[in-house]
């Protein structure tokens, strides 16, 4: 066998490995394809060995072949077993492959659930950390939602390095499994406060991704990041949360006013160029959340601006850029701010990046004025001859009509510039923008009435030189203009000055080769010229001559292939025919044939038939008619289309039409234009304006010489609007000043010339021509919403879910409830299937809480604090600061909030509310922090968080506390004026005092039994460990989940003098029986240095792992801390003695378990009996079994009455039950464990709990 | 995740984006339609021949990622000890080992580089006791075949880039 082992390894020496494999394709250059084909035929060959070293070398090639492209989805198989191997170098070159090549439809995914539940839950913490990260890459919807609890777990793990990724995966898991959210929220809220720098980076990069998609729902939140931001030094975690915030403050303006001021000063103080641009990013989403309400933050703004403007000249370019983009935000609402540094962005055009002048060009849109469109649209232009790669023009072009189109064409005060602008702009080189350059024509030539006849004639020498355009074969996108250009033509034919050189043009063979729609634009335009033709004089030489044009040119187009274009030509062709026929018959006939085209076409809202309301009782769903049968359908169809379109085209077959029935189908086309409320306005005057030209008095101020630009489309001829319009405005001023003179004069006083001198204003700029802009259509009695732009498909979509909701039943996670039932039916010591249990818990009581809202209260109680002694060692850290003399003021407030009825939604808000309005400005930063801290101190927000905002700053003195309160309490009454609040509020009050008095740990309660709803008197498990005038140390031991041999102790260190503390060391007395665990590598007696150092006031927590051998008795051990205690001037070594008390009850975990495996585990007869009695118990019997749950680690089987059944394990696997009875005073305590030392150590141990009441 | 086609057309028009670019432009590029539209950026470093690229969303920090990247790169340095592209080609297994340790799933799992190289150190170490007495044969047969390493051509090739690209698609 050995033999066997030593033979693989020789032979996989010679194996290709990796590097081999790079090299033999650095070397095959040429045939690099056989070369790899080669490669994979020996992989497959590996793969069907044995042999895990093997396999796992070939899937390591694999992944590397992947990397170059090559497909290896066939492998996915072996990859899994590779993943499942039990040596970690095998199992992170399985989990790096997966995570390089699956995705959601790899199949063998289903076969690693269990493979993945596996290694999250190993003792090493590397092959947990390597399954999160492959997890994290291929993680499906099943992998998440089977797995999701499984995580959510491993969120409390004692290592940071899991938890912190644990954390982060939970959006994954998130994303794909969106019911997960709302119970691991809670949880992953706690971890904002983790100890660990990392989880918490992590926690708040997840909650950031989450609260960026669905802002609104984690608003609540918000105390809690201000602290964190007014705390954290973090760069990292900065720049998260002010992007975060950044995000909420849109939807509450107050909260941007809260954060003005810290950000500013953030502003002013960083010296980290990120963490600068990221608040000024902020305070500019601040700002624009304010602008409605408050305009008084021109000195934030000037800020901003002043600063971006220093990125913006910065050498960087990252940094210009950067400053550019956050410039453009600005620009939105503060316009005017950014307008002011025009220059530096004009100047930032040239820049040779084209990042930056990507974004410059952004800003340029919104710089714009009347006053400086035309100057900035030339600049513009210039730089599109200028400009070299396509795409860069593309841009500039999009821009160029964007910057003049914006809100309805607002800064264009000539039209018949901005026409030509668009004519120049055809003369692109290889544009793909074609269409929105004739759209651009069409929608001016609409909508702008009185430019209609410039345009008109520009399209017409536009037709006349399409060859110009289509020539090219690089230009086919250009083309499109043709289209704009020829229905222009045609729709406004009374302007042209001669329509049968644009008739001619429209009608060229060259036509035929241009796309189909666009021809098909062309034949019926050339019958609306033909009518206008017709029309200037009938049986004139012209029309006859069109007349003929059109019979000879139209039958090129009869032929084309094209439905469209052949339909139209055939159509029309034949009713060029009948018209000559009438004509012969002198029968007057122009009128009629304007007629066909008569009606005016107005502009449509884009949104107009969406926002067009569902009449009462009308089910669009529902069949008109019964459904006919599939063979009816494919006959019928296509002959409804047909009858359909016969109105609007006269076919050949009906080209016989007599001029009354040409009447009447005008009648029944006027008719349906009037009844169609979306697309025509039909006014009968219409036809007439066209003849008599109304309007047309409006069109010229400026006598516009036309004979230049018109007759040479080469030639770029904007520049001349841009010299005029200066004449103009020079000469609209003059006259201004005129009538002022007359106006001075007639009043008979100079007051003096100041208005002359002024600089024209925008609003003295008079358009050139009285733009009459139409204005879209809507429907009448369009809905108002616009929430319309939401994209259907995001999957964020499914993460917008409210978090302050009480998590109902049906929301657990999912847990497999069948298998862990069965392992506690013959108990093993099966840690993972024990941890599923824990996380059944809460289901099993949220199931009771809806059974009996009697006992909901008590159960919500304890669940509150199991929950918080299991996260206790997280979350407490900052809250500590004055050990156990402060600590109970947090938990009273907390179990204060316990009795608050539980509407959590709506007192969360009306906290925030009150956290938002609370206080002017400067006094937030040190008010909010412990309002915040009190928050996250609330471990169960489902539980209500009512207290926030009344929570005390945990100050060490008295006095000072006792003033904070008052004060709080004034503003509390301010607000809730509701009695029973009051009352509430004179018991907590009553319950401070009570708690300095008594001074000492825990040993505080309301004494008198209320009501059921009476608040459970406050808990640590913190106790004092050891304290000098230096400094304190309180510890907590907890069983360790992973390992059945190991407690964590964990310490938390208190700078208690003025000095600044390092160099902490700790170090115990090992016994036999418990060592503490040191690094590898260090002897048995050295010290572990604490990881951090105290400045003065500060508190931190350490932990140290305790290896013990047997946990059925107490024990205590020996140790000391050293220290250095450094002064301004000099540093003394001090010394600090302790004893570390470990109690059974630290060895016990609380473990859920369900009754009726309870009950199989006293039936089993395996276990030894014990009892205990206590007297004198005044205390209600919910608190005394909290007390049980958060003291000794239990939790409740089962309560009925005055009787409850209680379960916990040790790390070793024991099982101790409980039966605990209370009759009086007297409590009796039946207990049941195999291990009778260790039951006898924790019934003292309850014992002495109690009797310290 | 896409299939492997699209993973490499990304790769190769990214890396054309980011080649051509200037010495003295900026370190971002506008997100294409192929990288997921305009919420999305490239923001890339360049090393003498090495250009490391990330595609980030709009909800982290530019600054932020040069940083990120140069973490990377000093991390890299460290492990591989003065890392050359050569480093990277070969080893291609651990530099996604050590960038796992940074990114995980698209997002930024740790910037702090002490406590990233004592992850992938400690990893390392685990993998070298695994490995044992039987490991030893195997790895004095690849230091022999790694002698010849020098005499590799020392150009750019498109597999440098590929070394962060291909976490493209997930850094989301």
């Amino acid at each position: 066998m050995a033999l066997k082992i030593v033979k693989g390894s020789i032979d996989r020496m010679f194996d290709k490995n990796l590097q081999d494999l790079v090299r033999g394709i650095r070397n095959h250059k040429e045939e690099e394809a056989k070369y790899i084909s080669t490669c994979i035929d020996e992989i497959k060959q590996e793969l069907k060995q044995d042999n895990i070293a093997v396999k796992a070398n070939a899937v390591c090639k694999l992944t590397y072949l992947q990397m170059l492209g090559y497909d290896v989805s066939w492998a996915a198989f072996n990859i899994v077993e590779v993943m499942s191997s039990s040596k970690f170098t095998y199992k992170r070159i399985g989990y790096l492959a997966a995570s390089q090549c699956f995705h959601e439809s790899t199949d063998v995914i289903m076969l690693t659930t269990n493979q993945i539940r596996k290694d999250l839950s190993s003792p090493n913490q590397y092959d947990t950390g390597v399954a999160l990260t492959g997890l994290s890459c291929f993680v499906t919807p099943d992998l998440a939602r089977d797995l999701a609890n499984d995580i959510m777990t491993l969120m409390s793990h004692t290592k940071p390095y899991i938890r912190k990724k644990a954390v982060l995966i939970m959006y994954k898991v998130f994303l794909k499994y969106p019911e997960s959210l709302r119970p691991a929220f809670p949880r992953l809220k706690e971890k904002l406060e983790d100890p660990d720098p990392g989880v918490q980076s992590a926690a708040v990069n997840v909650i950031c991704e989450l609260a960026r998609r669905n802002p609104k729902n984690y608003l609540s939140l918000a105390p809690l990041f201000f602290k964190l931001m007014t705390s954290s030094t973090n760069n990292w975690v900065l720049i998260k949360i002010i992007k975060l915030f950044g995000a909420l403050t849109p939807l509450e303006p107050r909260l941007g006013k809260k954060l003005i001021e810290p950000l500013t000063n953030l502003i002013h103080s960083t010296s980290a160029m990120s963490l600068l641009y990221e608040c000024v990013n902020t305070v500019i989403a601040v700002l624009i959340s304010l602008s409605s309400g408050m305009p008084n933050h021109s000195a934030s703004i000037q800020l901003c601006v002043q600063k971006l403007r220093i990125l913006i000249e910065d050498s960087d370019q990252n940094l210009k850029y950067l400053g550019l983009l956050a410039m453009s935000k600005i620009l939105k609402t503060h316009p005017k701010s950014v307008q002011s540094h025009k220059d530096l962005i004009l100047q930032c055009l040239d820049d040779k990046d084209e990042s930056i002048r990507l974004r410059a060009l952004d800003l340029l849109y919104g710089m714009v004025s009347k006053k400086n469109l035309m100057e900035i649209v030339k600049k513009l232009m210039l730089h599109v001859d200028k400009a070299e790669g396509t795409t860069y023009r593309d841009e500039l072009l999009t821009k160029i009509i964007d910057i003049c189109s914006q809100s309805n064409y607002q800064y264009i005060t000539n039209f018949e510039w901005y026409i030509s602008i668009l004519v120049e702009l055809t003369r692109l080189e290889g544009t793909r923008h074609g269409h929105l350059i004739a759209s651009q024509m069409l929608d001016v030539a609409i909508r702008v009435k009185a430019i209609r006849g410039f345009a008109v004639a520009q399209m017409a020498t536009l037709l006349d030189n399409a060859h110009l355009l289509t020539g090219n074969v690089q230009r086919k996108g250009i083309c499109e203009v043709l289209y704009a250009a020829a229905w222009i033509c045609g729709e406004f034919s009374e302007h042209l000055e001669n329509p049968m050189q644009t008739l001619e043009a429209m009608l060229r063979p060259k036509v035929a080769t241009l796309p189909g729609h666009i021809q098909a634009v062309y034949v019926q335009n050339a019958a609306k010229l033909f009518a206008t033709v017709l029309k200037s004089g009938e049986g004139s030489a012209d029309s006859t001559a069109a007349q003929e044009m059109m019979i000879e040119r139209l039958p090129l187009f009869v032929q084309s292939a094209n439905l469209e274009v052949q339909e139209r030509a055939s159509c029309i062709l034949q009713l060029v025919k009948y018209i000559q026929k009438l004509q012969q018959k002198d029968v007057e006939i122009a009128e009629e044939v304007i007629a066909l085209f008569a009606g005016e076409l107005n502009p449509v809202a884009p949104k107009a038939q969406k926002k067009v309301p569902v009449p009462e009782g009308l089910d669009l769903d529902a069949w008109i008619n019964e459904p006919p049968s599939e063979s009816e359908s494919e006959d019928e169809q296509p002959r409804a289309i047909f009858s359909k379109e016969e109105p609007k085209y006269s076919r050949p077959r009906h080209t016989e039409v007599d001029e009354k029935e040409l009447a009447k189908r005008r009648e029944v086309r006027k008719q349906e234009q009037a009844s169609n409320p979306f697309y025509i306005k039909s006014s009968p005057s219409s036809q007439k304006v066209y003849q008599e030209g109304s309007g047309v008095e409006h069109i010229p101020v400026v006598q516009i010489d036309l004979t230049v630009p018109l007759k040479v489309p080469g030639l770029p001829m904007s520049d001349q609007y841009v010299k005029l319009e200066e004449e103009r405005r020079q000469k609209d001023r003059a006259d201004k000043k005129k009538e002022k003179k007359k106006r001075k004069e007639k009043r008979g006083g100079g007051r003096g010339k100041k208005h002359d001198s002024c600089p024209e204003s925008e609003e003295d700029i008079t358009p050139a021509h009285m733009v009459d802009i139409v204005t879209e259509e809507m429907p009448e009695n369009a809905l108002p919403s616009d929430d319309d732009d939401k994209d259907p498909n995001d999957p964020h979509k499914a993460l917008d879910i409210d978090l302050d909701k009480p998590l109902a039943d049906s929301e657990k996670l999912p847990v497999r409830s069948h298998r862990a039932a069965e392992v506690l039916k013959s108990p093993t010591e099966d840690v993972e299937a024990e941890r599923t249990v824990v996380s059944q818990e809460p289901k099993k009581k949220s199931s009771k809480e809806k059974k009996e809202k009697k006992k909901d209260k008590d159960r919500k109680k304890s669940k509150e604090e199991k929950k918080k002694k299991k996260h206790k060692h997280e979350d407490k850290g900052e809250d500590l600061l004055g050990g156990q003399e402060d600590e109970p003021v947090v938990q009273s407030e907390e179990t204060s909030v316990v009795a608050a009825p539980p509407t959590s939604t709506t007192s969360e808000v009306s906290d925030l509310d009150f956290w938002l309005s609370n206080a002017p400005v400067p006094s937030n930063a040190q008010e909010a922090a412990p309002v915040a801290a009190a928050a996250a101190a609330d471990p169960v927000p489902e539980a209500a968080s009512g207290a926030a905002p009344d929570s005390e700053p945990e100050e060490p003195k008295d006095t000072e506390a006792e003033e904070t309160k008052s004060s709080k309490h004034k503003k509390k009454k301010q607000k809730k004026e509701k009695e029973e609040k009051e009352k509430k509020k004179k018991k907590k009050h009553h319950h401070h005092h009570r708690h300095s008095d008594a001074g000492g740990e825990e040993s505080v309660q309301n004494g008198t039994v209320e009501e059921e709803e009476e608040p459970l008197p406050p808990m640590s498990n913190y106790c004092l460990l050891a304290e000098n005038s230096y400094i304190k140390m309180v510890n907590d031991i907890q069983g360790n989940l992973q390992d059945g041999s190991q407690v964590v102790v964990s310490v938390i260190f208190e700078n208690k003098c003025e000095s600044f503390l390092k160099s902490m060391e700790f170090n115990v007395l090992d016994s036999l029986n418990s060592k503490l665990q040191r690094p590898e590598g260090s002897g048995a007696h050295d010290a572990l240095s604490v990881p951090f150092q105290l400045p003065p006031g500060v508190s931190n927590e350490a932990r140290f792992v305790f290896t013990m051998q047997s946990i059925v008795m107490p024990q205590k051990l020996k140790g000391t801390l050293t220290f250095i205690v450094k002064n301004e001037d000099s540093s003394t070594h001090e010394k600090l003695e302790f004893k570390l008390h470990f109690t059974c009850t630290s060895y016990l975990i609380t473990t859920p378990c369900y009754s009726d495996a309870f009950a199989k585990l006293l039936e089993s007869g395996d276990l030894k009996c014990s009892s205990v009695k206590l007297e004198g118990i005044s205390m209600p019997f919910h608190h005394l079994l909290a007390r049980i749950c958060f003291h000794h680690h239990f939790s409740v089987v089962e309560r009925i009455d005055s009787c409850a059944s209680m379960y916990s394990r040790s790390i070793q696997g024991h099982h101790v039950c409980l039966l605990v009875k209370t009759s009086e005073q007297t409590v009796s305590i039946d207990a049941k464990c195999d291990e009778p030392t260790l039951l006898g150590n924790v019934l003292d141990e309850i014992k002495q709990t109690f009797s310290q009441c | 995740m896409q299939n492997e086609d699209t993973e490499q057309q990304i790769i190769r028009e990214t890396f054309h984006l980011v080649s051509k670019r200037d010495e003295n432009v900026c370190n971002f590029l506008e997100g294409g339609m192929l990288i997921g539209g305009s919420d999305y950026k490239l923001i890339y470093r360049h090393y003498a021949t090495l250009y490391f690229v990330f595609c980030v969303d709009s909800s982290e920090s530019e600054l932020g990622i040069l940083d990120l990247i140069q973490v990377f790169v000093e991390t890299l340095d460290k492990c591989f000890e003065n890392v050359c592209e050569l480093d990277l080609i070969f080893h291609v297994d651990k530099v996604h080992n050590i960038l796992a340790e940074m990114v995980m799933g698209g997002m930024v799992l740790e910037t702090n580089m002490n406590e990233i190289i004592m992850q992938v150190d400690a990893q390392n170490k685990m993998e070298k006791s695994e490995a044992g007495i039987a490991g030893a044969p195997a790895r004095a047969v690849s230091a022999v075949k790694n002698m010849n390493l020098p005499e590799m051509p020392r150009n750019i090739n498109i597999g440098d880039i590929s070394i962060k690209v291909p976490n493209l698609p997930s850094f989301k």
